[in-house]
């Protein structure tokens, strides 16, 4: 909310600058968001009248004017609004002058024509930022004074940035009633005087729905001066509150709203047809709003109707048939009372936001409607003339907002603020903010004024004790309390370590989007996922990712167009499965991998990574969790992976994740030129430990013998390793691939596999003959299981 | 026949114009070998008269020992120079960069929020985490947003059909694990979170940090102390911040935090206050026995403070020589 200093002063004036007053309102929650200051600098700026327009001689979009300065002599002035004309007053910046936005004035020549100054729009002179040429200023201006003295100027224009709960302060009089309170200055009387109706005319309102409307109060004023038009100083608070005079009606009902927080409403009297009605909207039911659009109504929402049906949305926007004109002589105010419940929520849904619903969403004060129509009755006959009716309230006491006693206990105010504030300062406190205050054994028994929406518990009072008495006079306390140990457990290794496991082979962390397009994560899942937003950024960023890999690919392949020659990436984060009734949320750890083994180096030939270089990276994370002997590769099918290079990756029975090239079908896709390779894990899955069992090491010397086989070039490594392990278990301790050939002295189709064998007893040494045995139990086992020969 | 002093300088010298190992060889021969010269005078002892023995036979031995030493050492110096000569020839450029692999990096946001982690963790805070696809209950009403609040507004929402959301702050992670657990509880709540939000200082994606502590007689003072060393802790440096009253629906009273950068410029880096009764309700703790405090902060403006960044979009962008710094 944007706001005057200078008609906040009008109201509560304390002894702070500008500077320190927003310092005030910011800490005591109503953040300023930004101080503009207006009118500094124009002293040299007055106002003139133009006396004539003439052409330019060599330019056509320029004038050449006569003005009258005030000081006697007419002077040249040469013009470039398209709206001067003769007789008009505007200000004119005099040589000498340096404007807002910094352009110094002199006398100078515009092709040709001596021009001894300017004359400003509102944007020229820092007074806004909207213009349609030269400054019109009324006709009372007086030619020569200082356009300072004329609008009132200089003026700061605070910028609150107001929080939600404080409906009460969406005005000059809330936040100086809010000033008051935390400076302790005076606050300007804020009742106004009643004004004398000069003639009965009423206009009859039907309360159908009290709850909904429990104060209504309204006021027929007729015979008003159509040709009226705002004074400045009206028109000037509208504009630096951020609203344009429009017409005496409708600023009056938009200043009484910015100056005492109740929004009104004015009808052309002669265009509403039979009584006003407050009511429910019927089903189906429509009207055409003030901004000229057509909405169907809810039956939840409250309309105001006449005999025509609908003519407003109450607390939201007017209607347009009843709106007033330039023709208008007979007005109705309206200024009522619509309780939150029944506004909350409603403009939203109709996807409008108003002056009027964000005040009434937040609670407009339910003793202020009599008090505002009596204010814009006093201004529209000031401005417009006319003749008033008597003010008629309608009103269902009933159904207006209860205030209750609230106890305050002292013991909880020390202990939920950690400090102890005497008791004479917490009276004064709530006294200060409007609460009736009454001091009992334990503390204080409160009444809140009407105009507060956020005060119904005690907590509510010791966050304003809090506010007022000031945070930065709480002390800073440590706690000094035991709290339980954390379970720290080995059942699990850290995510943590597991990241740093990755930066220590050479992996980049990224963070993706969580959600992405819904093609990429098709055709690298197959899964068409029904987790799509309603509400999405982009469609590329509209259904929740089943892999990292769409986000990762899309960052591999934004760097790899950056010249990148090698992109390793990892990622931590979820995927998400399953329905939107049911979804599961899966962290995974993803890995993206392009380019060389090694950084390009003098002592290592560059060779193009492979499968086995990111199963290496992933055996080794596996193997953060200790025992990788149920660990189990398999060749399987994945819709993002090249038949052939995809594994899936298991441990005792449990599906870890998996890993493989990138299909190159997708190469094109994600713009990738270069072999991808990619894997994902399951992290509770990857990295579920145990704590390690010790046994105690073998003191006998190992045997290591070698053999050679040549077998089918379909057997797997991981069969022929668990073939012979099997072949004599007590013995063998660990068998490993040393080599593996095929070419010239292989048959085609079989290759030759190198194993190691590590023979091993923990209770005795080995002799040779244990070792033959065990060896010719393995080549046995191979020969049965796969037709293996021995290699000479 | 020559002088025994004669021939020993003779060899001396001989020993000393030995250039390598074969030729200090050939000289111990001719001197102390079998047949050398020294050898053979010892063998012809036996032709002088048996009192001169003695005296001669210990010159002899002398004079072996002496050429003998003196081998020693020249075979020491030929040893140590062609050991020398070899290393010379196996020198390297040690300036050449090394072999292998080179490191990775953590992602800036990671890296402070484990930072963070990590700070809270040595004060005795368990790390808890929760959905990022929540329900309404847990994100808003738990938290004391009722429906149709104006607050609610205020958290730019994603949706899902059928009312589901993307949390849109970590605050529901306070619900779920009081819930769980119960209380005291003590615990912070890292995690990304949600907003429909998309221009130059703000991602639709971005990480929050919760905390939450629950116990009997925890106070603002309390609050304004973990938080203050916690800043200081982050920063590692003294710093100066100021509370200052604001509104959120779950705690009261709420306050944000700025701290004092640079020239008398205040920044906002978090929000917090005393966990409301509503909301301690909504998770079966009873708020006359426990009171308690919670917090919020955003992880990516923490870090832009911390590592200088300043256009919070490069975080999600991913790109390798920006995050190539923060390794």
């Amino acid at each position: 909310m944007k706001i005057a200093e200078s008609w906040l002063r009008e109201w509560v004036d304390p002894d702070l600058d500008t500077e320190a007053l927003a310092e005030r309102l910011t800490m005591a929650g109503h953040e300023v968001d930004g101080i503009e200051r207006e009118g500094e600098g124009l002293d040299g700026v007055v106002i003139a009248q133009v006396v004539e327009v003439g052409k330019h001689p060599d330019a056509d979009r320029l004038s050449v004017c006569k003005v009258n300065d005030g000081s006697g002599d007419l002077v040249d002035v040469v013009c470039g609004a398209p709206n001067v004309v003769k007789g008009m007053k505007s200000p004119l910046a005099k040589p000498g002058v340096k404007l807002p936005n910094g352009l110094k004035l002199r006398k100078s020549k515009i092709r040709g024509v001596v021009s001894n100054g300017m004359l400003c729009s509102a944007i020229e002179l820092g007074l806004g930022d909207e213009s349609d040429g030269i400054i019109a200023l009324p006709d009372d201006a007086e030619v020569g004074s200082a356009l300072t003295h004329y609008l009132g100027l200089p003026d700061a224009v605070i910028d609150l940035d107001l929080t939600p709960n404080r409906g009460d302060c969406f005005s000059v009089l809330g936040i100086a009633r809010d000033i008051s309170a935390l400076t302790g200055e005076t606050l300007r009387a804020t009742t106004v005087s009643p004004i004398q109706a000069t003639i009965e005319d009423t206009h009859p309102v039907d309360v159908v729905l009290p709850e909904g409307c429990p104060n209504f109060a309204g006021r027929v004023i007729r015979n008003i001066d159509p040709t009226a038009k705002s004074p400045v100083w009206m028109s000037e608070k509208l504009r630096r509150s951020g609203l344009r005079a429009i017409h005496p009606v409708v600023d009056v009902t938009n200043f009484v709203m910015l100056e005492l927080g109740q929004p009104l409403h004015a009808y052309d009297l002669n265009l509403v047809k039979g009584p006003i009605r407050p009511r429910l909207a019927k089903k189906g039911e429509k009207v055409v709003l003030l901004d000229e659009k057509e909405v169907t109504v809810n039956e939840d929402t409250l309309v105001i109707s006449d005999d025509s049906g609908a003519i407003g949305l109450a607390g939201i926007m007017g209607g347009l048939s009843t709106a007033v004109s330039e023709n208008t002589v007979d007005v109705f105010f309206e200024a009522a009372f619509w309780p939150q419940k029944f506004i909350a929520g409603r403009a939203r849904s109709y996807g409008m936001h108003t002056d009027a619903s964000l005040r009434f969403e937040r609670g407009v004060d339910p003793e202020g409607q009599a008090r505002a129509v009596e204010r814009a009755t006093e201004l529209l006959i000031e401005i417009s003339g006319g003749e008033a009716g008597p003010l008629v309230v309608d009103s269902a006491p009933e159904f207006l907002p209860k205030r209750d006693t609230i106890r305050v206990r002292r013991s909880r105010v020390s202990m939920l603020l950690g400090v102890e504030i005497p008791d004479d300062k917490v009276t004064d406190i709530l006294q200060r903010l409007g609460l009736s205050v009454n001091q009992v054994d334990d503390g204080w028994d409160v009444i809140s004024p009407s105009h507060r929406f956020d005060i119904e518990i005690e907590v509510d009072l010791i966050e304003e004790i809090a506010r007022v008495f000031g945070y930065d006079e709480i002390p800073e306390a440590t706690a000094i309390a035991e709290t339980p140990l954390e379970l720290v457990t080995e059942s699990q290794i850290d995510l943590e370590v597991a990241a740093t496991t990755l930066v220590a082979r050479d992996y980049q962390e990224v963070i993706t989007y969580s959600f992405v397009d819904p093609d990429s994560n098709k055709r690298l899942t197959d899964i068409d996922s029904e987790l799509v937003l309603s509400n999405p950024i982009s469609s590329e960023m509209s259904v929740m990712r089943s892999s990292l890999w769409p986000g990762m690919l899309m960052a591999a392949s934004a760097n790899a167009s950056r010249q990148q020659e090698r992109v390793r990436l990892f990622e931590i984060g979820k995927s998400f499965h399953g329905t939107l009734a049911e979804h599961d949320e899966v962290v995974r750890i993803g890995g993206v991998c392009i380019g060389s083994v090694l950084p390009e180096q003098w002592g290592s030939k560059s060779q193009s990574i492979d499968f086995f270089d990111i199963k290496s990276d992933i055996v080794v994370l596996l193997e953060l969790a200790g025992d990788v002997s149920g660990l189990e590769f398999s060749a399987t099918e994945h819709p993002a992976l090249q038949p052939g290079q995809a594994a899936k990756i298991m441990r005792d029975g449990v599906t870890l994740g998996v890993a493989g090239k990138m299909h190159p079908r997708h190469g094109r896709f994600f713009e990738l030129k270069r072999d991808v390779f990619l894997f994902e894990l399951d992290a509770a899955a990857a990295l579920a430990s145990r704590a390690p069992k010790a046994e105690s090491i073998s003191k006998f010397p190992s045997i290591r013998r070698d053999i050679s086989i040549v077998v089918d070039d379909k057997i797997s490594a991981a069969d022929l390793i668990s073939a012979v392990e099997s072949s004599a278990p007590a013995l063998i301790s660990t068998v490993r691939i040393f080599d593996i050939y095929k070419g010239p002295g292989i048959e085609a189709g079989l290759k030759s596999v190198a194993l190691g064998l590590i023979l091993q007893e923990t209770s005795r040494t080995l002799t040779d003959d244990d070792a033959d045995a065990a060896m010719a139990a393995a080549v046995q086992k191979i020969q049965e299981k796969f037709g293996g020969q021995l290699r000479d | 026949m020559r002088e025994l002093s004669e021939l020993v300088e003779t060899a001396t010298s001989e020993i000393d114009a030995a250039s390598d190992l074969a030729a200090l060889d050939a000289v111990r021969v001719s001197y102390l070998g079998k047949k050398g010269e020294l050898t053979s005078r010892l063998k012809s002892l036996s032709e002088l008269p048996a009192e001169e023995r003695p005296a001669a036979g210990q010159e002899i031995n002398q004079a072996k020992q002496a050429l003998q030493a003196r081998i020693n050492e020249r075979r020491e110096a030929l040893d140590s120079a062609a050991l020398e000569a070899k290393l010379i020839g196996d020198a390297v450029d040690v300036t050449l960069p090394g072999r292998g692999a080179s490191i990775g990096g953590r992602h800036p946001v990671s890296r402070a929020m484990a930072r963070i982690d990590r700070i809270f963790r040595n004060a005795g805070f368990g790390i808890r985490s929760g959905p990022e696809i929540e329900d309404d209950f847990h994100n808003f009403t738990a938290l004391n947003f009722p429906e149709n609040h104006p607050a609610r507004a205020l958290h730019d929402t994603f949706f899902f059909p059928g009312g589901n959301l993307l949390r849109t702050h970590t605050s529901p992670v306070q619900i779920r694990s009081m819930l769980k657990e119960g209380v005291p509880i003590r615990i912070i709540a890292p995690g990304r979170v949600y907003r429909f939000d998309s221009d130059q200082t703000h991602t639709p994606m971005f990480h929050q940090v919760e905390g939450l502590v629950i116990d009997r007689g925890v106070s603002m003072a309390n609050l304004k102390a973990v938080l203050h060393q916690f800043v200081e802790s982050f920063f590692e440096r003294d710093a100066e911040l100021r509370f200052r009253a604001s509104y959120f629906p779950f705690t009261e009273p709420s306050a944000e935090v700025d701290i004092l950068w640079g020239e008398g410029k205040w920044l906002e880096i978090l929000g917090c206050g005393m966990v409301h009764p509503n909301v301690l309700e909504a998770a079966g703790v009873d708020p006359e026995e426990f009171t308690g405090y919670a917090f919020g902060m955003g992880v990516e403006r923490l870090a832009m403070l911390r590592y200088g960044v300043t256009d919070l979009r490069t975080f999600f962008e991913n790109d390798l020589r920006f995050l190539r710094q923060f390794r």
